[in-house]
């Protein structure tokens, strides 16, 4: 399993321009808007949004494993790694057939975890089994070098008696133990990409931290791209080097973390903020945003937020807002953003937020 | 303050076993006792497997509570229900479950699922004066009155949870006991129905009993915290006490790992591990101390004074 060197800054994967919908009983859904992200080798991006918003969608194409009434109707997945002669090759995932990509790259160089560990686990099957059976499959290694290499993975993923968990079945086993051994079935093969959909939303807040700062450290040891795919914020500033914020199948913002936790910018990203219930503040209503998120069904005229949105302008209603450059790898899609647009004040309440935030950090400005 | 008050809602010793096999028994609640008084929220949180959904469950008497007493305003509900008593427990007590889309009854329009304990237990003399209820309750909780007619999958799922809500509320009940009920949520919508919950209370008096794994929502939410682990209280107090001065190793594990949307921080931050068996922490040795009139720990003697001190 020789792997070629990448360089740090190198582009892994990028999005560009990706449309998806589905066509379902009640009409066409257009649930990917227009998308278009880069992931280098090394970096962790983190996708925030609520369900519905189009986050899982973008996955699960680089995955191949589109839900089959959805069409990718336009764009393209770059994703470049090195074949076994180290030779650079370029693939279109929005161009491969689904089951090419499953064939050619899924768990060789772009592996999942899943949300619900016990329903990505076989239950009939140890737990050995299911860690060495993507390398037999691969051809990577022979039975006695998989098995090695399983116990010797399930030791980096923190199981504490890896020759135990071994011979047991998944029922066998606590939620965080199954999590992490869906965490040692990805690493299986070396992969260049891990991807993460919610790993740790079906498991307690105390056993999350723990996998988290697993995955994290596995992530600098390897030197692996990660991509989480979380609606929790608190998951995101822990974990994310770059977040995209989604909203109705399109990014409407993203950045670096520090310039999108500290200087966000589109109203979206102040609600998801604010109604982060916080630990230290006293105060006795939760900011909600108001109302629900659109239905994709509809044509989207304008900016997909603005009905939600107090501080929505008159073109919000009309014209989509395009992504606004905002210094550094900051890019808000927010019509707030053109230099036309009236200034318009950070809500008090998270600007407060904010300060105290940048104290405790240690950054002034 | 407190023999001012009158708990509503009295458990001691509540034990709840479920026999797997003939050897093995899982004891899920283990011999808690707390007060509910009226008009208060009592936050309950753990981790999963703690019993907290169990408590609940045994206080409505969904299950058959193996031991203990339960005293819900003057009637004990524990044992064996009389007919009286069963009523008022079934007229006075509603719950809010956590899957919005497991609860609703696929089959029925929202105005029946709503209706359905008004016609049950007779608590309306007409259709009209069931409609007039229903009607109100949707109002209250932000619904529109053309809604009620659709069924529970035409709704999003902040709206369902906001049925289950109208759902237990119509009968105007002094007790609202809500199970893990934003858990399945968004985020932007978990604070729509914190807030909605949180009016209600201000306009009707309800009292909660919320069960939650988040403590920081339970935070917005609750009068007072109990923190449950492995089916015993391990530590009781207002949100206050809890929040500025835990002292026992597992609340402090559990504030710990609450993540703040702080990147730099949270970044270096590494949250606090609490394996009970490592600290030789036995919760059945151990007995309350009292820290002040509402602030409780369970520990034994050695333990307190080692955690008083500070070290874990």
């Amino acid at each position: 399993m020789a792997k070629f060197k990448r360089d740090k800054n190198e582009r892994v994967l990028s999005i560009r321009d990706l449309n998806i919908s589905f066509k379902t009983n009640f009409g066409v859904v257009r649930a990917i808007r227009g998308v278009r992200l880069d992931l280098f080798q090394g970096e962790t991006v983190a996708i925030v949004g609520e369900s519905g918003s189009g986050k899982s969608v973008t996955v699960k194409t680089m995955m191949g494993i589109l839900d089959s009434n959805g069409t990718i109707e336009s764009g393209s997945i770059k994703y470049r790694c090195f074949d076994k002669d180290g030779q650079l090759q370029e693939f279109d995932l929005a161009k491969m057939p689904q089951k090419e990509i499953r064939y050619k790259l899924c768990g060789k160089h772009i592996a999942m975890v899943f949300q619900d560990p016990m329903t990505s686990l076989d239950p009939t099957m140890p737990i050995g089994r299911q860690i060495m059976e993507p390398m037999i499959e691969h051809g990577y290694a022979t039975k006695e070098e998989a098995a090695k290499r399983a116990l010797e993975l399930l030791d980096e993923v923190g199981i504490s008696e890896p020759d135990k968990t071994f011979k047991q079945y998944p029922h066998e086993l606590s939620g965080g133990m199954r999590q992490r051994v869906v965490i040692a079935i990805a690493l299986a093969c070396d992969p260049d990409i891990l991807i993460c959909d919610e790993p740790t939303t079906a498991l307690d807040v105390t056993i999350q931290a723990k996998i988290l700062e697993k995955i994290k450290e596995i992530q600098v040891k390897k030197n692996i791209s990660v991509i989480y795919i979380t609606h929790d914020l608190g998951v995101v500033a822990k974990v994310a080097d770059y977040v995209a914020v989604m909203y109705a199948g399109r990014i409407v913002e993203k950045g670096n973390i520090n310039e999108v936790f500290y200087d966000p910018r589109h109203p979206y990203t102040w609600g998801l903020l604010s109604s982060m219930p916080d630990v230290d503040t006293d105060s006795e209503r939760l900011f909600a945003i108001p109302g629900s998120p659109p239905n994709l069904m509809e044509e989207v005229i304008g900016d997909a937020f603005a009905p939600r949105n107090p501080y929505a302008l008159k073109i919000d209603y009309r014209e989509e807002p395009p992504m606004f450059d905002v210094g550094g790898q900051h890019r808000v899609a927010s019509w707030l953003c053109d230099p036309h647009a009236p200034k318009v004040e950070l809500p008090e309440e998270l600007k407060v937020r904010i300060a105290k935030m940048k104290k405790e950090a240690g950054i002034n400005d | 303050m407190t023999e001012t008050r009158k708990p509503l809602l009295h458990v001691e010793d509540l034990k709840q076993y479920f026999r797997i096999s003939r050897r093995q028994v899982t004891k899920a609640v283990d011999g808690i006792s707390f007060d509910i008084y009226e008009g208060e929220t009592y936050g309950l949180v753990g981790e999963s497997g703690s019993g907290k959904s169990t408590t609940g469950r045994a206080i409505i008497r969904l299950y058959d509570p193996t031991g203990g007493k339960i005293i819900f305003d003057g009637h004990d509900i524990s044992g064996r229900l009389n007919k009286e008593d069963a009523s008022y427990l079934r007229t006075n007590m509603a719950m809010i479950f956590q899957d919005p889309m497991a609860c609703l009854n696929p089959r029925k329009k929202v105005k029946e699922i709503i209706a359905e304990g008004l016609e049950i237990h007779h608590l309306c003399n007409s259709q009209e004066e069931i409609d007039e209820k229903v009607n109100n309750i949707l109002d209250k909780v932000g619904l529109s009155r053309e809604q009620a007619t659709r069924f529970p999958h035409q709704f999003s799922g902040g709206q369902r949870q906001r049925v289950g809500i109208a759902r237990a509320l119509v009968m105007n009940p002094k007790l609202v006991i809500a199970d893990e009920c934003i858990s399945a949520l968004d985020v932007s919508i978990q604070a729509q129905v914190v807030n909605l919950m949180k009016d209600l209370q201000d306009e009707l008096g309800t009292t909660y009993l919320f069960i939650a794994h988040d403590l920081s929502m339970v935070k917005y939410i609750s009068d007072r915290i109990g923190v449950m682990h492995l089916g015993h209280i391990v530590e009781t107090g207002t949100t206050d006490e809890i929040f500025e001065n835990p002292i026992h190793p597992y609340t402090k594990s559990l504030l710990s790992a609450i993540p703040h949307p702080n990147p730099i921080v949270e970044k270096k931050r590494i949250a606090l591990t609490y394996n009970k068996d490592e600290l030789g922490v036995d919760y059945t040795a151990g007995h309350e101390h009292v820290l002040s009139e509402t602030h409780k720990v369970l520990a034994t003697d050695e333990e307190f004074e080692k955690w008083m001190k500070g070290e874990i």
